[in-house]
C-alpha cells in the first residue's frame, strides 16, 4: 500500500471524494448566495432555512402527495423559490435604500422564524427520506464502496452550477439582470421591468437552496437545523470565492470540500476551523475576495 | 443630559431594588448581559461597526475566568480580571485583524474570527468541550466577602455592572465618543478633518471587546459555569438582537433590551423553539418598522437623547 | 413569590389534604423530570419519562395515603447552562426535591454538583457516566439503570470472547462518549484484544461519511459506537451506506436503545448487539406496565431509562413515606438502606456509592421475519448478575466508600 505523508492513498483518496461531495452542497449554496447578493447586494442570511425548507418540501412531497425525488427535485424549488419571492416583494423591497446590514439582520430574524417553527413542529432528530430507488446500491472503487447516489450529487451539482455560470454570464437574460444591478433606473428607462427582475433573481437564488436541499434530503437526514451550521460555512465561500462572482463561488465551493476533506486525513481537529483560517486570511489580502471584484 | 440622569438613577433604583421580588439569579443573568449588550453597542451605536462574532470575548473571558477560580484557585477578583484581560488580549488581536475592513467585510470578518475562536474552543481540553467547566468556586472577594451568599454575589455583580456602565457613559460623552461619532456619521469627512479613523475605531473595538469580557467574566462566577453556548454565534446573534430592540446607539436601549430578551426567554423557554422563534420576529419587526428600537422610539417621542 | 417563574407543564397529582406531612417541605413532594425534550435523546427519555413518573407516583398510591406528590418537567437541550439553570430554578424557587432523569452525561455532572450544594436529591436515569459513582459520587445522587462500565464490561466482553478483538471507536466528543470509549478500551485491552484508532465526532453529528471512512481504513474488525441516540442511528444508517459490514467489519453499538431499534428498522438493526437492564417483554409483569406505558405514551413502549424513572421515583417516594419527610440527603441514605422491590427490575439494592444494582441482559436484535409482533424486537442471549454487571465499589474511587 502507497502512502503519501504517512497516509495510504486509499485513505486520502476515499477523504478526497467525501470532501467533492460536500463540496458539491458548498457549491450549489454559495451559488445561491453569490447570485443573490452579487445580482441584488442582498446578503441572504435566510439561504439555510431555505435549504432546510427544500428538504421537507421534498418530504411532504412523498409522504403527503406521494411525488417522488425525481418530481420533487422540480417542484420544491418552484414551491420554495415562490415563498421566497413572497418575502422580496413584502419585506426586502423596502430596504433597497438603507444600509446592507438592515438586509442581513432581516433575513437573519426570517431564518430564526422559519427554523424555530419547524423545530417546534418536528424537534431536532430528522426525519427519514429514502434514496430513490435507481441511485440506491454502491460501486467498488477498490479505495471505498462510493454510493451511486453520492456520485449523483456531484454529477448534478456541477451541472447546476456550470448551467447557471452560462445564463448569468453569457446569455442575455444574464446581461440583462447585469445591467440592471449597475444602473437600475438607466435599464428601466430601456422598458425592462426591474422590480420584477429583482424579484425572480431572489427566487432564482432560493431555487438553487431548494434544489440543494432535496439534493441532501437522502443523505443528510431532514432537519430542522440543517441550515443552521451550514449557512455559516457558506457564507465564508462567498466571501473567499468574491462576493459577487459566480465562478469564484463554484470554485471555492468545490475546492473548499477537498481542502476540508483532506485537512481531515492529516488533521481531522482543525477540519471546521480552516475554512475560517483561509477566509481571515483571505479578507485581509484582498478583500474582495479570490474573483471578486471591489464594490 | 437632566434626562439622561434621571434614566440612570431610576435604573440604579431599579436594579437594586427588584432583587426583593425577583429570582435574583435570574436578575444576575440580566445585568451580564446589559453589560455585555452595552459593550456591544458602543462599537455598533457608536462606532457604526457590526461585530458578528462579539460572543468569542463574552467566552473567552468567561473560560479564562472559570479556569482561573477552579484550577489555580485565585481569589474572585483576580479571576475576573484575569478573564478581562484575556478578553482585551483576543481584542487587541482581533481588532488589528479586522479593523481595516469595513461595513459587510468588518461582520463577516469578525464572524470568521468569532467561529475560530469557537472550534478551538471545542478542541481545547482545559474546557472540557461539551460539559463545559462546571462547579467554579464563587470564592471569597478581597478575601473575606462570601460570594456564595446569594445578596452579597448580587449587590457585587451590580456594582461591576453599573461601573461598567459608567465607564461606557463617560466613553461616550468625552471627545473620543464625539469623533467615535463623526465617524459613524461621515467616515470620509472625519478622516479630511485629520482624524485617524482606523486608530480610533480599533480603540473602540478593543474597549468594546474588554467590558464585553468583564461581563463575560462576572457571568462565569454567577452561574459557576462556563460552556461553549458563550462562544457560539447565536450567542452574538443574541447581543444583536438585545441591542436592536433596545435601540442601537441610545445610552439605556442595550439594558432595556437585555432585560426584555432575557424575560422573554426565560417564559417562554419551556416552550423550547418558541424562543428562537419570537426573537426572530422581533428582529424583522425591529428592521421593518421599529428601527429605533425602544429606548429610541422613547427619545424620539419625548425629543431628547437617552 | 417570585414574578419570574420556570413551571412547564405541571402535572399536579395534588390531591388529599389529610395524612403525615408533618415535615414534607411546603407539604408537597415535588419532582422535576429534567431531560431532553427535542433533540437527539428526545425519544429514548422526553415526554416518556414524565408519563413514567406519573405512572410510579399513581402506583405508589399518593392520593389514598393522603400524600401531596407533584411532577415538573423541563428540556435541557443537552446543554450544562440550561440544564444547571433549571436544577438551580427549580431547587431555589420553586422548592422542588428531587429531579430525576436528566439524560447527557455533561448536564448529570452539573446536577450532580448543585443537587449537592443545596442537599436536595437527585435520582439519575438517563446519564451514564460511571464518574457518577466514582470520583463524583455524592450522598445525594444514586445513580439507576445503567452506567458506562457496565455497557463496556457487558457489551465489550461478549463481544471480544466471539473473536471481535480489533477494535476502532467512533466516539461522541463529550462525557459520556470518553467514559464509554475509556470503559470498553479497558475490557477490550483486559481480554487480550487491540484498540487500532479512535476518531472523535461532534454531538449530534449529521453526516458520518468521513469518519466511517477513517474506521475502515483501520481494518479493524470492531468498528465501536461510543455515542447514542441519533448519533448512533446515523452511524449505523451511513455505515450499511458506504458498505462496512458488506466488506468484513462488524458495528458494535455500545449504548442502543428500543426506540433507536424502532427507528433503524429491523432490517438495518437486525444482529446488533448490545446491553439492557430492561426489556419490556422480559416477563409478565413488564409485559404489563409495558402495554399501559405504551397507552400513554402515544405506542411508544418504554426503554430501559423510562423504566428506571419509574423504578426511581417509586422507591423515592416509599422512602419518603417512611421517612416522613423529603430532605435530600436523608430521603437518598434511606433508599440506600432500603433494599429495592419493583415490578420491572425485581429485586434489588443500592450500594453505598449510589450505584442501583440488578440484573443486566446481553440482548440481539431480531431479524425481520423473527419479529412476531409490534416491538418485538429483541433475542435475549445471556443474563449477567447483578453482582458481576456493575463495576466493584471498590475500584471506582467514591469517597463514600469505605
Amino acid at each position: 500500500m502507497t502512502e503519501i505523508f504517512g497516509v495510504p492513498t486509499q485513505a486520502l483518496f476515499g477523504q478526497l471524494l467525501i470532501g467533492l461531495i460536500n463540496g458539491s452542497f458548498y457549491a450549489l449554496l454559495s451559488l445561491g448566495l453569490a447570485v443573490i447578493f452579487g445580482l441584488l447586494n442582498i446578503i441572504n442570511f435566510t439561504h439555510g432555512a431555505q435549504y432546510m425548507l427544500g428538504a421537507f418540501c421534498a418530504y411532504f412531497l412523498l409522504n403527503k402527495l406521494g411525488v417522488g425525488y425525481w418530481w420533487s427535485l422540480l417542484l420544491a424549488p418552484l414551491v420554495v423559490g415562490a415563498f421566497g419571492m413572497l418575502i422580496e416583494r413584502t419585506m426586502l423591497k423596502h430596504l433597497y435604500k438603507l444600509d446592507h446590514l438592515y438586509g442581513l439582520l432581516l433575513t437573519f430574524g426570517l431564518a430564526l422564524v422559519i427554523q424555530g417553527l419547524f423545530r417546534h413542529q418536528f424537534g431536532s432528530s430528522g426525519l427519514p427520506y429514502p434514496i430513490p430507488q435507481e441511485l440506491t446500491g454502491s460501486r467498488n472503487l477498490g479505495f471505498m464502496f462510493l454510493p451511486n447516489y453520492r456520485a449523483w450529487v456531484i454529477v448534478a451539482s456541477l451541472a447546476m452550477c456550470l448551467a447557471t455560470w452560462f445564463v448569468i454570464e453569457k446569455t442575455r437574460l444574464g446581461a440583462y439582470l447585469r445591467a440592471a444591478t449597475e444602473n437600475p433606473a438607466l435599464v428601466q428607462a430601456f422598458g425592462i421591468n426591474v422590480p420584477r427582475m429583482i424579484m425572480l433573481t431572489y427566487g432564482f437564488g432560493v431555487a438553487l437552496a431548494t434544489f440543494a436541499g432535496v439534493m441532501a434530503a437522502p443523505i443528510y437526514q431532514v432537519n430542522p437545523l440543517m441550515g443552521a451550521d451550514m449557512i455559516i460555512v457558506v457564507f465564508a465561500v462567498v466571501v473567499i470565492g468574491g462576493m459577487g462572482s459566480i465562478m469564484g463561488s463554484i470554485v471555492t465551493g468545490f475546492g473548499l470540500g477537498v481542502v476540508e476533506g483532506l485537512t481531515k486525513v492529516f488533521y481531522p481537529e482543525a477540519s471546521n476551523t480552516v475554512i475560517f483560517i483561509i477566509m481571515a486570511i483571505v479578507l485581509l489580502i484582498k478583500p474582495a475576495g479570490l474573483f471578486g471584484t471591489q464594490r | 443630559m437632566r434626562h439622561q440622569r434621571i434614566a440612570f438613577v431610576v435604573m440604579v433604583a431599579f436594579f437594586a431594588a427588584v432583587p426583593l421580588l425577583v429570582y435574583p439569579v435570574f436578575m444576575m443573568k440580566v445585568m451580564c448581559f446589559a453589560l455585555f449588550a452595552c459593550a456591544f453597542n458602543l462599537l455598533i451605536g457608536f462606532g457604526g461597526l457590526l461585530s458578528f462574532g462579539h460572543a468569542m470575548f463574552l467566552g473567552t473571558a468567561g473560560y479564562i475566568t472559570a479556569h482561573a477560580a477552579k484550577e489555580w484557585g485565585l481569589a474572585p477578583e483576580l479571576a475576573i480580571l484575569l478573564g478581562t484581560a484575556a478578553a482585551f488580549g483576543l481584542g487587541v488581536v482581533t481588532g488589528l485583524l479586522a479593523i481595516r475592513r469595513q461595513g459587510i467585510y468588518f461582520a463577516m470578518i469578525t464572524l470568521a474570527l468569532a467561529q475560530m475562536i469557537y472550534f478551538f474552543y471545542l478542541q481545547a481540553p482545559f474546557t472540557h468541550g461539551e460539559d463545559g467547566i462546571q462547579a467554579v468556586p464563587r470564592g471569597r472577594l478581597f478575601g473575606f466577602i462570601d460570594l456564595s451568599n446569594i445578596t452579597v454575589m448580587y449587590y457585587t455583580v451590580f456594582t461591576v455592572f453599573i461601573a461598567g456602565f459608567l465607564l461606557i457613559w463617560r466613553v461616550i460623552h468625552s471627545p473620543f465618543g464625539q469623533v467615535l461619532k463623526a465617524i459613524r456619521e461621515n467616515e470620509a469627512r472625519a478622516i479630511s478633518l485629520g482624524y485617524d479613523t482606523t486608530h480610533y475605531k480599533f480603540m473602540a473595538f478593543v474597549l468594546s471587546a474588554t467590558l464585553a469580557g468583564l461581563a463575560g467574566a462576572t457571568k462565569a462566577l454567577v452561574f459557576q459555569l462556563a460552556s461553549l453556548t458563550d462562544v457560539h454565534w447565536t450567542m452574538s446573534g443574541e447581543v444583536v438582537l438585545m441591542t436592536l430592540l433596545g435601540g442601537l446607539g441610545t445610552i439605556f436601549g442595550p439594558v432595556v433590551g437585555a432585560l426584555v430578551i432575557i424575560t422573554m426567554e426565560n417564559y417562554l423557554a419551556q416552550l423550547g423553539a418558541w424562543v428562537t422563534i419570537v426573537q426572530g420576529i422581533i428582529f424583522v419587526v425591529c428592521v421593518l418598522t421599529f428601527r429605533r428600537g425602544v429606548v429610541g422610539e422613547i427619545a424620539h417621542f419625548i425629543k431628547k437623547t437617552l | 413569590m417570585s414574578a419570574v417563574k420556570k413551571l412547564s407543564a405541571a402535572v399536579a397529582l395534588a390531591l388529599g389534604s389529610l395524612g403525615a406531612q408533618a415535615q414534607i417541605s411546603d407539604g408537597v413532594i415535588k419532582i422535576g423530570v429534567l431531560n431532553d425534550q427535542s433533540s437527539l435523546y428526545a425519544d429514548l427519555t422526553g415526554t416518556g419519562s414524565v408519563v413514567a413518573a406519573r405512572l410510579a407516583v399513581e402506583d405508589f398510591g399518593a392520593a389514598k395515603k393522603g400524600m401531596k406528590v407533584e411532577i415538573l418537567s423541563a428540556d435541557h437541550q443537552n446543554k450544562p447552562d440550561v440544564g444547571s439553570a433549571v436544577a438551580r430554578q427549580w431547587y431555589d424557587v420553586d422548592k422542588v426535591d428531587v429531579i430525576v432523569d436528566v439524560p447527557n452525561s455533561g448536564v448529570a455532572l452539573a446536577v450532580n454538583q448543585i443537587t449537592r450544594d443545596k442537599a436536595k436529591a437527585f435520582i439519575v436515569s438517563g446519564a451514564a457516566t460511571s464518574d457518577l459513582t466514582g470520583k463524583a459520587c455524592s450522598p445525594n445522587t444514586i445513580h439507576w439503570t445503567y452506567d458506562t462500565w457496565m455497557l463496556a464490561n457487558g457489551t465489550g466482553n461478549a463481544i471480544v470472547k466471539t473473536g471481535g478483538n480489533s477494535w476502532f471507536f467512533l466516539t461522541a466528543d463529550y462525557a459520556f462518549g470518553h467514559a464509554l470509549e475509556r470503559d470498553t478500551e479497558q475490557v477490550v485491552l483486559k481480554s487480550g484484544g487491540k484498540v487500532l484508532g479512535k476518531v472523535r465526532h461532534p454531538l449530534n453529528t449529521q453526516d458520518f461519511s468521513s469518519f466511517l471512512l477513517q474506521a475502515q481504513s483501520s481494518k479493524a474488525k470492531i468498528i465501536g459506537l461510543a455515542n447514542a441516540g441519533g448519533d448512533t442511528t446515523n452511524s449505523i444508517k451511513q455505515a450499511a451506506e458506504f458498505g462496512i459490514v458488506k466488506a468484513g467489519q462488524n458495528l458494535a453499538g455500545l449504548l442502543v436503545f428500543l426506540t433507536d431499534v424502532h427507528g433503524l428498522g429491523l432490517n438495518n438493526a437486525q444482529g446488533l448487539i448490545f446491553t439492557e437492564t430492561f426489556y419490556w417483554d422480559l416477563n409478565e409483569s413488564t409485559r404489563a406496565f409495558g402495554k399501559r406505558f405504551a397507552q400513554a405514551n402515544r405506542g411508544i413502549h418504554p426503554t430501559m431509562i423510562h423504566a428506571g424513572v419509574y423504578a426511581g421515583v417509586l422507591h423515592y417516594l416509599k422512602a419518603v413515606e417512611a421517612l416522613k419527610s423529603d430532605d435530600g440527603t436523608k430521603v437518598i441514605a434511606k433508599m440506600k438502606d432500603t433494599p429495592t422491590d419493583d415490578p420491572l427490575f425485581g429485586k434489588g439494592r443500592i450500594r453505598a456509592d449510589g450505584r442501583k444494582l440488578h440484573d443486566a441482559y446481553l440482548v440481539e436484535v431480531k431479524k425481520p421475519a423473527e419479529s412476531k409482533y409490534p416491538w418485538d424486537y429483541y433475542k435475549i442471549r445471556a443474563t449477567i448478575p447483578a453482582n458481576e454487571a456493575f463495576r466493584p465499589e471498590k475500584d471506582g474511587g467514591c469517597s463514600l466508600v469505605k
